[in-house]
C-alpha cells in the first residue's frame, strides 16, 4: 500500500510537472501550425515575458500601488512588451525569410533568441527576481489511505488549470473567430491564402503575439516556480521532447505530450534512477521521444507526412 | 584581370576534374598553407604583431582550427547528406573522453569471462584517432533512426544523444579513470621523442590534423560516395529509387561525421582545454557548430572555416572593443551587447544570403573573373 | 548601407589606434574573471563587485599597494569553461608584468586553468572552490585553495548535524543525503561524506540535480519517501533555491537541510520567500552585514558612485568578494617586502602567496574582523585554515547559529595526500621537497 502510495505520488507530481512543459511546449506549436517556423525562441520569450511582467510589478509596487492592480498593470505591460516582440520579428526576421527552408529558418530564431536573451538582460537586469503568484505549497490527499498522504503541489495543478483554459481559449480562437481561421488556412497553403486576400504578415503578427501571450502565461506559472531569472531559457530543451512526441502541429497533443514526458521522466527517475545512478529525466525525456519517432516519425498527433518525388 | 582562367587549357581529364581546377586557386591555397606553416610558428617564435603574446595562437588559432575541424565534420552530415544534428557536442565528447582512456589505459573487467580486457596507455597521437573511432561507431547507432525520422524531428531526436551523453560522462566513473570530481585532466603528448607543449607546437599539430582531415574530406565529397550522399539529401526517395541504398549511404555520412567531429572533440580537449567536463560539449557547443555550418554555407569545406572564423572569433572580437577603444561599459553590458550583435549579425547574414559565405564567396569569384568589365 | 559600415569600421579601428591605453609602468595588473551574465549571474553579480570595489578601494584610499596601482579588468567568463580560458589567456599577459594571480569563482575552470598557470607561472586563488586535493602545496605549487576545501566543508556540515542530534556518536544509522549539482564541482564533497559515513555510521545517500537545476521534483519526492534525517545541499546558481521551494513543497523541514557555502547566500533564499526561513548553511568564516571595511568602502566607493554595485553591498557573496580581492592584495603586500614597491610577476606574487601569513592583528588592522580568522599558507598547507561556521536564515537575514568547527586533520590530510598523489602520478609531476623551500 505504502509502494502503491507512492507510486501514484509520483505519477500524479509528473503529469502535472509535464503540464508545465506542455505551457512552454504550447507556444512552440502554435507557430510551427500557422508559419512552419520551428521557434527556439520560446524559451527566450518565456524569460523576456517573465521579466517584463515582475520588473514592472516590482516598480508599481514600489510606488504604492494595490498589487491586484499592480498585476493586471504589470501583466498588460508585459503583453505590449510581446506585441512589440512579434511585431519586431515579423517584421525583420521572418517578414525577408518568406519561402526559406525550414533550417535557415530555424536557424534564424536561434539567432532572435540571442538578441531577445541580451536584450532582455540588458532592460531588465540579469539578477533573480522572485514572483510569487500563485500558491507553492502543497496539499496531502487520502491520508486515510496511504501513510503521510498521497503529496499534489498546488503551484501545478494551478499550471494544469491554467493550461486547459489556454488550451480551450485557443481552440475557440482556432475555430470561432475570423483571424483564427484565417491562420489555419495560412498554415495550409501560403499562396492559396493570400490569393483569397488574406493578409500574410498581420496573420503572422497575430501568431506571434499569440505565442508571446502564452510565452507570459508560462512565465507566471515557472517564475512563480523558479523566480525569474536567465535559467528560464532552459524551458525551451525541456520542451522539444513533449512538441515531437505530440507532433509540431496539434495543440492537443501538446498537452498530451506533456502528460507523456512528465509521468514518464519521473517514474524512470524514481524507478531506474536509483539503479544507474540517477539524474536520468534529462535524457529519458528525449530517449522516450525518440521511442516514439521510430514507431510515429511525425509524433503521435503530427499531421502524417506524405512524400511525393 | 588577375583572376582569369583565360588560356589554362586542360588536355586531360583528371586536370578537368581536379580539386582546384583554376591557377590562381592553386596558387592562393599554396600560399595559404606556406602562410599557415611557415609564417605563422615564425612569426609566433618571434613575438611580432599580432603575436607578441601567445594569446593569438592559444586563444584564438587553436580553437579556430578545432572547430572548423568539427564543423568540416558536422557539415557533411548536415550540409552534404542532410541529414540535421543537434548532438555534434556528444560527438566531440565521446571523441574526447574515449581519446583519454586510450591514453590514459583501457581496463574492462569481464568477471563473468574470468578475464579482462586490457590495453595499456597508447601514445596520444594514436589516441586522438582511436577516438574519433569511437565516435564513429556511436554516430553510426545513433544514425540508424535516421533512416526512419527526418528533417527537424530527426534533430530533436539526435539531442537524445546529446543529454545522453552529458549523463554517462558525469555518471560512468570508468570514462574519467574513477576521480572523484569526475573532472579530467589530459596527458602529456608525445610526437616520438618530441613533447607537444608550447603553443605553436600545439597549432602545428592542429594545423595539420585540419589540413589532412579536410583535404580527406573534400575529396570524399567529390567521389562516388559523396555523390550518393547529396542524392538523398536533394531527395532521399528518388535517390533510392536510382539505386542509392539509404541505409549505406546515411550511416556511412554519420560514421565520417561523427568521426571527424571526434577528433576534433580530442584536439579541443587535448590541446585547447588541457582538463574538461562534459559542460565543455554541452548543447551550446552542438548549436555553436551547426550555425558554423550554416553560416559558413552547407556543403562546402571552404564555408567551414569561415562559419568557424565568424562564430568564434566574431564574439571573442566585440567583447574586446569597448575596453580596447577605451569606452567605459561594464562587463554585463558588453556581454549583452555581444549577445545582441551576433544574434542580429546571423539572422541579417541569414536574410541576406541563406546559403552563407561560401555562397557569397562564390559571388565575390564570378565578379572577378570578369573586373574590371561589368559584363 | 555597406558604406556607412565602412566608415564606421574605419572610424572605430581609428579611434582605437588613438586611445591604445598607455599603461604607467607602475601599475600591478589584476585579472577579473566574472560571469554577470548567464544562469549563474545572480552568485556571480555580488562576487565581482566585492572584488572590484576592495581593489578600487585600495587605489581611492592608499593610492595602491604601497604606491603601486591596482589596474584591473574583467572578463565574462558566464561559467563556461572554454570561455574562462580564453579569459584568461585574454588577461595573463596584460600590464607591465603580466597578471599577479587569477580567481576564476567556477570549479570547471579551476580545473581547466590548474594545466595552464605552472607554464605561465601565474598562481590562481580558489577561495573556498575548485580542486580539494590543490591543498597539498608541494603537488599544486600554484593552486591557492584558501580558507577551506569542500572536504573540510562536509566535515563541518557533519560535525554540524552531529551536534544538533546530541553528539557524534549519535550519527549512527542516521540516514543523511546530500542533494548535489551534477558536476565536478556538487561531486567533490562525495569522498568525503563517504569516508565520514564509513568512521560514523551514518547511511550515506547521493541525489544528483541535472544542471542548471530547474527540475527538481523527482529528487525531492524521493527525499520526502525517503525520509532522511537530514540533507546536504549542494547546489549553485537556480539550483539552491529551487531546491528549498521543493522541499517546503514535499514538507521536508527546512532546518533539517544544511547547505554548502556556496548555498547560502542571499540569491539562494529570497526567491524561495517565507519557505526558506530556518534553511542553514555553511559559512566560509565570514557572514553577510556590515563590518569596519564597510566603513571604509562607503566612504570612498559607494559615497562617491565609483562602487561596481551597490544593490548588493554586504551581502554573504559579496563579502567574499571581498575576502578574495583582500587575499590577493596581501599577497602582493607580502611579495613587495621580498621584491620592492614595484609591479610583479605572477611568480613573484606565487612567492607572496606561499610566505602569506594574515595574523589576528593584521586581519584587524585592515578592518576584516570578524569576516575572517587567521590564515597562513606554507609551503606544505596551501589551504591556510579549516573552519566553518554555520548559519541560518529568518527570513530577513542570515543569522550566525554555530561556533567555528574545525575540520578534522587527520581524514582530510588523508583523502587530499591520496588524491594529490595520484594526480601527481599521472601528470609525471615530481612533487616539491618542502623542507628545502625558500
Amino acid at each position: 500500500m505504502v509502494e502503491f502510495g507512492q507510486f501514484l505520488e509520483i505519477l500524479i507530481g509528473g503529469l502535472l510537472s509535464g503540464v508545465l512543459y506542455s505551457l512552454v511546449a504550447l507556444g512552440f506549436v502554435l507557430i510551427f501550425k500557422a508559419s512552419g517556423v520551428f521557434n527556439f525562441a520560446q524559451g527566450a520569450m518565456v524569460l523576456l515575458a517573465g521579466l517584463a511582467l515582475v520588473r514592472s510589478l516590482d516598480f508599481l509596487v514600489a510606488r504604492g500601488i494595490p498589487m491586484p492592480v499592480a498585476i493586471l498593470m504589470g501583466l498588460m505591460f508585459a503583453g505590449l512588451v510581446m506585441a512589440l516582440t512579434a511585431w519586431l520579428i515579423e517584421r525583420f526576421v521572418l517578414g525577408p525569410l518568406v519561402n526559406q527552408d525550414g533550417l535557415t529558418l530555424f536557424m534564424s530564431t536561434i539567432g532572435a533568441t540571442f538578441i531577445l536573451e541580451g536584450a532582455a538582460q540588458m532592460i531588465f537586469g540579469s539578477d533573480v527576481y522572485p514572483l510569487p503568484l500563485f500558491p507553492t505549497d502543497a496539499w496531502f490527499l487520502f491520508e486515510s489511505a496511504f501513510p503521510g498522504g498521497i503529496l499534489v503541489n498546488k503551484l501545478d495543478v494551478w499550471g494544469g488549470l491554467i493550461a486547459a483554459i489556454l488550451v480551450a481559449g485557443l481552440a475557440l480562437f482556432f475555430q470561432r473567430t475570423k483571424t483564427g481561421r484565417a491562420l489555419r488556412a495560412v498554415a495550409d497553403d501560403h499562396a492559396a491564402a493570400q490569393s483569397v486576400g488574406i493578409p500574410i504578415s498581420w496573420i503572422w503578427f497575430v501568431v506571434w503575439l499569440v505565442a508571446g501571450l502564452v510565452a507570459l502565461v508560462a512565465a507566471t506559472v515557472w517564475g512563480t516556480k523558479l523566480g525569474v531569472q536567465f535559467s528560464i531559457t532552459f524551458l525551451a530543451l525541456k520542451a522539444l521532447p513533449v512538441l515531437i512526441i505530440g507532433g509540431f502541429t496539434s495543440v492537443p497533443g501538446a498537452i498530451v505530450g506533456g502528460l507523456i514526458v512528465g509521468a514518464g521522466e519521473k517514474l524512470a527517475e524514481a524507478y531506474l534512477g536509483p539503479q544507474i545512478g540517477g539524474g536520468i529525466e534529462y535524457w529519458f525525456a528525449y530517449v522516450l521521444a525518440l521511442a516514439v519517432l521510430l514507431v510515429r516519425p511525425q509524433g503521435l498527433f503530427g499531421e502524417r507526412i506524405i512524400e511525393r518525388i | 584581370m588577375l583572376y582569369r582562367e583565360a588560356g589554362q587549357f586542360k588536355t586531360t581529364y583528371a586536370a578537368d576534374m581536379a580539386v582546384f581546377p583554376i591557377r590562381q586557386d592553386r596558387i592562393a591555397l599554396a600560399l595559404l598553407v606556406a602562410v599557415a606553416f611557415i609564417a605563422v610558428p615564425f612569426m609566433a617564435e618571434a613575438q611580432v604583431w599580432p603575436f607578441r603574446t601567445d594569446y593569438m595562437v592559444r586563444a584564438i588559432l587553436i580553437p579556430f582550427l578545432i572547430l572548423s575541424l568539427a564543423a568540416v565534420g558536422v557539415n557533411i552530415l548536415i550540409g552534404y547528406c542532410g541529414q540535421i544534428s543537434l548532438g555534434s557536442g556528444a560527438f566531440m565528447a565521446i571523441g574526447a573522453y574515449s581519446a583519454y582512456k586510450f591514453a590514459t589505459g583501457v581496463h574492462i573487467p569481464l568477471a563473468w569471462l574470468g578475464t579482462a580486457i586490457s590495453i595499456p596507455p597508447l601514445p596520444g597521437l594514436i589516441s586522438i584517432p582511436l577516438g574519433g573511432l569511437m565516435a564513429a561507431l556511436v554516430g553510426i547507432l545513433f544514425g540508424i533512426p535516421s533512416l526512419r525520422i527526418k528533417g527537424l524531428y530527426l534533430a530533436v531526436a539526435t539531442l537524445a544523444a546529446q543529454f545522453f551523453f552529458d549523463w554517462v560522462f558525469i555518471r560512468v566513473k570508468w570514462f574519467v579513470n574513477y576521480n572523484s570530481s569526475g573532472s579530467v585532466s589530459a596527458p602529456d603528448m608525445y610526437l616520438g621523442p618530441i613533447h607537444i607543449n608550447t603553443p605553436v607546437e600545439r597549432y602545428l599539430l592542429c594545423l595539420s590534423a585540419v589540413v589532412i582531415f579536410a583535404t580527406l574530406a573534400k575529396n570524399l565529397v567529390r567521389g562516388n560516395i559523396g555523390r550518393q550522399w547529396m542524392a538523398i539529401r536533394d531527395m532521399d526517395i528518388a535517390a533510392e529509387l536510382m539505386g542509392i541504398r539509404p541505409l549505406y549511404a546515411k550511416l556511412s555520412a554519420f560514421a565520417v561525421s561523427s568521426f571527424i567531429v571526434g577528433v576534433a572533440g580530442a584536439l579541443f580537449a587535448f590541446m585547447y582545454l588541457g582538463a574538461w567536463e562534459p559542460l565543455a560539449f554541452d548543447i551550446n557547443r552542438s548549436f555553436q557548430l551547426l550555425f558554423m555550418v550554416i553560416i559558413g554555407g552547407l556543403g562546402s569545406i571552404l564555408g567551414c572555416f569561415l562559419g568557424a572564423a565568424f562564430i568564434l572569433i566574431l564574439p571573442i572580437m566585440l567583447d574586446q572593443i569597448p575596453h580596447a577603444v577605451g569606452i567605459p561599459v561594464s562587463v554585463e553590458t558588453v556581454s549583452h551587447l555581444v549577445f545582441i550583435v551576433t544574434g542580429g549579425l546571423i539572422c541579417y547574414l541569414l536574410i541576406v544570403e541563406p546559403r552563407g559565405f561560401a555562397r557569397l564567396w562564390g559571388i565575390a569569384k564570378e565578379k572577378l573573373r570578369l573586373w574590371p568589365f561589368p559584363y | 548601407m555597406i558604406r556607412k559600415v565602412l566608415a564606421l569600421a574605419a572610424a572605430v579601428t581609428g579611434v582605437s589606434a588613438l586611445a591604445q591605453p598607455v599603461l604607467a609602468q607602475n601599475e600591478q595588473f589584476l585579472p577579473a574573471l566574472v560571469y554577470r551574465t548567464g544562469p549563474y549571474a545572480p552568485n556571480g553579480i555580488p562576487w565581482a563587485n566585492g572584488t572590484a570595489d576592495y581593489w578600487t578601494l585600495i587605489n581611492e584610499r592608499d593610492g595602491g599597494i604601497n604606491g603601486v596601482k591596482i589596474v584591473f579588468e574583467e572578463c565574462e567568463t558566464s561559467y563556461a569553461t572554454d570561455k574562462g580560458v580564453e579569459c584568461y589567456e585574454r588577461l595573463k599577459s596584460k600590464g607591465p608584468t603580466g597578471a599577479g594571480f587569477f580567481a576564476p569563482l567556477s570549479t570547471g575552470i579551476t580545473f581547466a586553468l590548474t594545466e595552464k598557470v605552472p607554464g605561465d607561472k601565474i598562481p590562481l586563488l580558489t577561495l573556498g572552490y575548485g580542486r580539494s586535493d590543490s591543498k597539498d602545496g608541494s603537488v599544486f605549487p600554484w593552486n591557492f585553495i584558501a580558507v577551506g576545501s569542500y572536504w573540510s566543508a562536509a566535515d563541518a556540515a557533519i560535525q554540524h548535524i552531529a551536534k544538533e542530534f546530541g553528539g557524534k556518536d549519535k550519527l549512527k544509522g542516521k540516514k543523511i543525503s546530500l542533494v548535489y549539482h551534477d558536476s565536478p564541482y556538487g561531486k567533490e564533497p562525495i569522498p568525503a561524506l563517504e569516508e565520514m559515513a564509513k568512521s560514523y555510521g551514518y547511511v550515506f545517500k547521493a541525489i544528483p540535480v541535472t544542471h542548471p537545476g530547474v527540475e527538481q521534483k523527482s529528487q525531492w519526492l524521493a527525499v520526502r519517501q525517503d525520509r532522511p534525517d537530514y540533507v546536504i545541499l549542494w547546489g549553485w546558481g537556480v539550483m539552491n533555491s529551487t531546491s528549498i521551494k521543493e522541499a517546503a513543497a514535499v514538507g521536508y523541514p527546512r532546518d533539517k537541510i544544511i547547505g554548502g557555502w556556496w548555498s547560502g547566500a542571499e540569491p539562494d533564499v529570497i526567491p524561495a520567500g517565507d519557505q526558506a526561513i530556518g534553511y542553514k548553511a555553511l559559512m566560509l568564516q565570514h557572514p553577510a552585514g556590515r563590518f569596519k571595511i564597510h566603513d571604509d568602502l562607503e566612504k570612498y566607493i559607494i559615497s562617491t558612485g565609483k562602487s561596481a554595485g551597490k544593490d548588493t553591498f554586504a551581502h554573504v557573496l559579496y563579502n567574499r568578494g571581498l575576502i578574495n580581492a583582500m587575499i590577493g592584495v596581501e599577497a602582493i603586500r607580502t611579495a613587495q617586502k621580498k621584491y620592492g614597491n614595484k609591479p610583479l610577476t605572477g611568480e613573484q606574487v606565487r612567492w607572496g602567496f606561499e610566505h602569506l601569513d594574515l595574523t589576528a592583528d593584521r586581519i584587524k588592522e585592515l578592518g576584516f574582523e570578524g569576516l575572517l580568522k587567521p590564515l597562513k599558507f606554507t609551503c606544505q598547507d596551501h589551504q591556510g585554515a579549516d573552519e566553518a561556521r554555520v548559519h541560518q536564515w529568518d527570513g530577513k537575514e542570515w543569522k550566525i547559529i554555530s561556533d567555528f568547527y574545525k575540520a578534522d586533520a587527520e581524514m582530510q590530510d588523508r583523502l587530499v595526500k591520496a588524491s594529490a598523489a595520484q594526480y601527481a602520478k599521472e601528470k609525471n609531476i615530481t612533487p616539491r621537497d618542502c623542507s628545502k623551500a625558500d
